[in-house]
């Protein structure tokens, strides 16, 4: 075997080790989902007889109905906004020469690495005077002010790539400032833009603790908080079944997003690959 | 179709740092002008100026006599072709082309049929639908031309749109913006370190140094009347000789030859006010093999150099000889030399070169004949490096 191929052969091992142990969780919250109540328990990775029931009977609910479409409209306008900022902020900063530069970007980063359990008190707080407690809003702002630093440093780094010659050439060519970055910078930068699309989208759609502490009703509350509070027939038997089902389904839609997004960021680092 | 005035212009950074210096410049209308100079003398930044992509520190910028320092690219109805090409790598051959017209809001059918005008001018009628990543070199660069020329702006602007070209298709490329250029008679303002690109494309050159022109003229009497060292050394090449020569009466002291000085040359010595030393140039084709010489000599001089290396070019030869004493060392020269790399260089004092036909039967490593035409000599004053003009 030559050098090449065994490196081949341990990195597929590798892979292959890493896949596995990433997949079978969601394999066994599979197994669950489709058990029968008196089979959760058996142990077994393939159930004895598949039901659907258990899916069936979360859609019967209206708290996890509710919860899917709150995370939703609240996962979807987080991310819109946190990569409309973003992108502003970020193409200032890879592009403008201004004092305190360094002092924002260094700012914006210690926002992130606040711990959200230490600020989740006061905002609870501070929301119910302000009249946010228990709405969209008072999720999307928590959730936008800790993906911004992120989406800000990952997108200046793409901004930064694209050479200054080609909005140089859109303003020659008769672009106004906003049309050669609309119609030149924005398209080149894409590959970063959903990079950001989709790590704020799974913060947001993930986040348990903001949503578990500024929510109390079908009004915002999403599906992780949702989940938790779902109960079994009586209150002898655990909802096993029911949260496994929830979570097969609320993995679904960052699935779907990742494989959608993941063709659009090949594409666009090809495209983006011919410097002028 | 525009004249373009720099007027007095002057470009100043923050940390106090002149880019370029009380820069006076008309362009006619139709002219191809050629700015050129050592990197970082400030010939972009000049071009950028015109553009509009650098603000206008001092003076003003005017085209057909409108003051335009304020105003933004978009409304200077100018096109400029960037060295990096700066094509939209997302949009297809036809889409980059068809850009500036889509901004300025024209119909579809005009858009078409002027970029279709455009890529048969440029022979890009098959690449239209293709991306620039999978286009040559010269072809991206044809595309930059085309996306410059297919709104017919009233001026355009090219930053050393050929130097990442390889040597053979820079040659064709050159002979093609001249082309497009004539065609389209429209004022053309050509950045470039190459003194080729220069000499061959321009109506007229101009010459910077350190933020300052030097000279403005056509490429002929730059190469033949240039006015201070600095354009002597910078346009032809192999670049002209120069050596400190004393004054003795009548006669010039060349380190390796004596001549005798004609009227006209005393002439222009005396109204100079230069006492004991000039400068002297003289361009390596004013050398010849002396038995190649005959008696057309008139006022020529004939001396012994030892012959250190020689170059056949094929349809002539380069002659590196040696000589005593040292190098002319004057600013302007040693700013050249900095550019060209050749201040890095082991001390290459006392040598000079002499394009000899290619019958010569000099020898590398001999000692041979050699003939110079001593009514070729340029004189520069040895302090300032002013060109003291003969008239003849």
């Amino acid at each position: 075997m030559t050098l090449d191929r065994r490196r081949i052969f341990g990195w597929g091992a590798a892979e292959a080790v890493i896949v596995v142990a990433a997949l079978f969780p969601v394999l066994w919250l599979l197994s669950l989902s489709l058990k029968t109540p008196d089979t959760v328990n058996d142990g077994r990775l393939l159930p004895k007889s598949f039901s659907f029931k258990n899916y069936s009977s979360i859609f019967d609910q209206d708290i996890f109905t509710s919860a899917l479409r709150n995370s939703i409209g609240i996962a979807l306008i987080s991310t819109v906004i946190a990569v409309i900022l973003a992108s502003m902020a970020a193409y200032a900063i890879a592009r403008l020469e201004f004092p305190g530069k360094r002092l924002l970007l260094g700012a914006s980063l210690a926002i992130a690495m606040f711990p959200p359990v230490s600020i989740v008190g006061p905002l609870y707080n501070m929301w119910r005077h302000l009249g946010l407690y228990d709405t969209w809003p008072g999720l999307i702002i928590p959730y936008m002010t800790f993906t911004l630093p992120l989406a800000i440093f990952v997108l200046s780094a793409f901004f930064r790539e694209i050479p200054w010659e080609l909005e140089q050439a859109a303003q020659m060519d008769g672009a106004t400032p906003l049309q050669a970055f609309r119609k030149v910078i924005l398209p080149l930068a894409a590959p970063g833009v959903f990079t950001t699309a989709i790590l704020v989208f799974i913060y947001a759609w993930n986040d348990f603790i903001f949503a578990l502490s500024l929510t109390s009703t079908t009004n915002a509350q999403t599906v992780p908080p949702a989940i938790q509070s779902f109960t079994g027939v009586s209150q002898f038997t655990a909802p096993t079944g029911a949260i496994a089902a929830a979570a097969i389904i609320v993995t679904i839609p960052i699935v779907v997003m990742v494989l959608l997004f993941q063709r659009r960021i090949v594409a666009g680092l090809t495209a983006g690959a011919v410097k002028g | 179709m525009a004249t373009i005035t720099l007027d007095d212009i002057t470009k100043r950074y923050g940390d106090g740092y002149e880019a370029v210096k009380h820069f006076n410049l008309e362009v006619a209308d139709g002219e191809f002008l050629i700015l050129v100079g050592p990197s970082g003398c400030g010939k972009s930044t000049a071009l950028r100026m015109v553009a509009g992509l650098e603000d206008i520190s001092e003076g003003r910028l005017l085209i057909d006599g409108e003051v335009v320092n304020d105003r933004a690219p978009k409304d200077r109805d100018i096109a400029m072709v960037f060295q990096s090409y700066a094509l939209y790598p997302h949009m297809t051959v036809g889409e980059n082309m068809a850009f500036p017209l889509k901004l300025a809001k024209l119909p579809q059918e005009e858009i078409d049929k002027r970029v279709s005008e455009t890529a048969k001018i440029l022979d890009l009628e098959q690449h239209l639908d293709r991306k620039p990543a999978n286009l040559s070199g010269g072809q991206r660069q044809r595309v930059a031309m085309g996306r410059a020329i297919v709104r017919s702006p009233k001026v355009f602007l090219m930053d050393e749109p050929l130097s990442n070209l390889d040597a053979k298709l820079r040659v064709q490329m050159r002979t093609e913006v001249s082309r497009i250029q004539s065609r389209l008679a429209t004022t053309m303002i050509y950045v470039t370190h190459d003194q080729t690109e220069a000499m061959t494309l321009g109506d007229r050159v101009a010459v910077m140094r350190a933020g300052v022109l030097q000279q403005v003229d056509t490429p002929k009497n730059l190469y033949e009347h240039p006015d201070n060292l600095f354009v002597a050394g910078f346009i032809g090449s192999p670049s002209m000789n120069f050596f400190t020569a004393g004054i003795d009466g009548d006669v010039l002291k060349l380190p390796f030859v004596d001549v005798p000085l004609d009227d006209a040359q005393k002439t222009a010595l005396s109204g100079a006010s230069v006492r004991g030393e000039v400068v002297v140039g003289i361009r390596p084709e004013h050398f010849e093999d002396a038995a190649l010489v005959g008696e057309q000599s008139v006022h020529g001089v004939t001396f012994e150099a030892p012959i250190e290396v020689t170059e056949s070019m094929g349809s002539e030869v380069y002659a590196y000889f040696a000589y005593e004493g040292g190098d002319v060392s004057h600013e302007e020269l040693r700013d050249l030399a900095v550019d060209t790399g050749a201040a890095d260089l082991p001390d290459s004092g006392g040598r000079a070169v002499a394009r000899l036909d290619a019958e010569t039967t000099v020898k590398q490593g001999e000692s041979s004949k050699l003939w110079m035409d001593a009514s070729r000599l340029q004189l520069f004053h040895p302090e300032d490096g002013r060109s003291i003009r003969i008239e003849s």
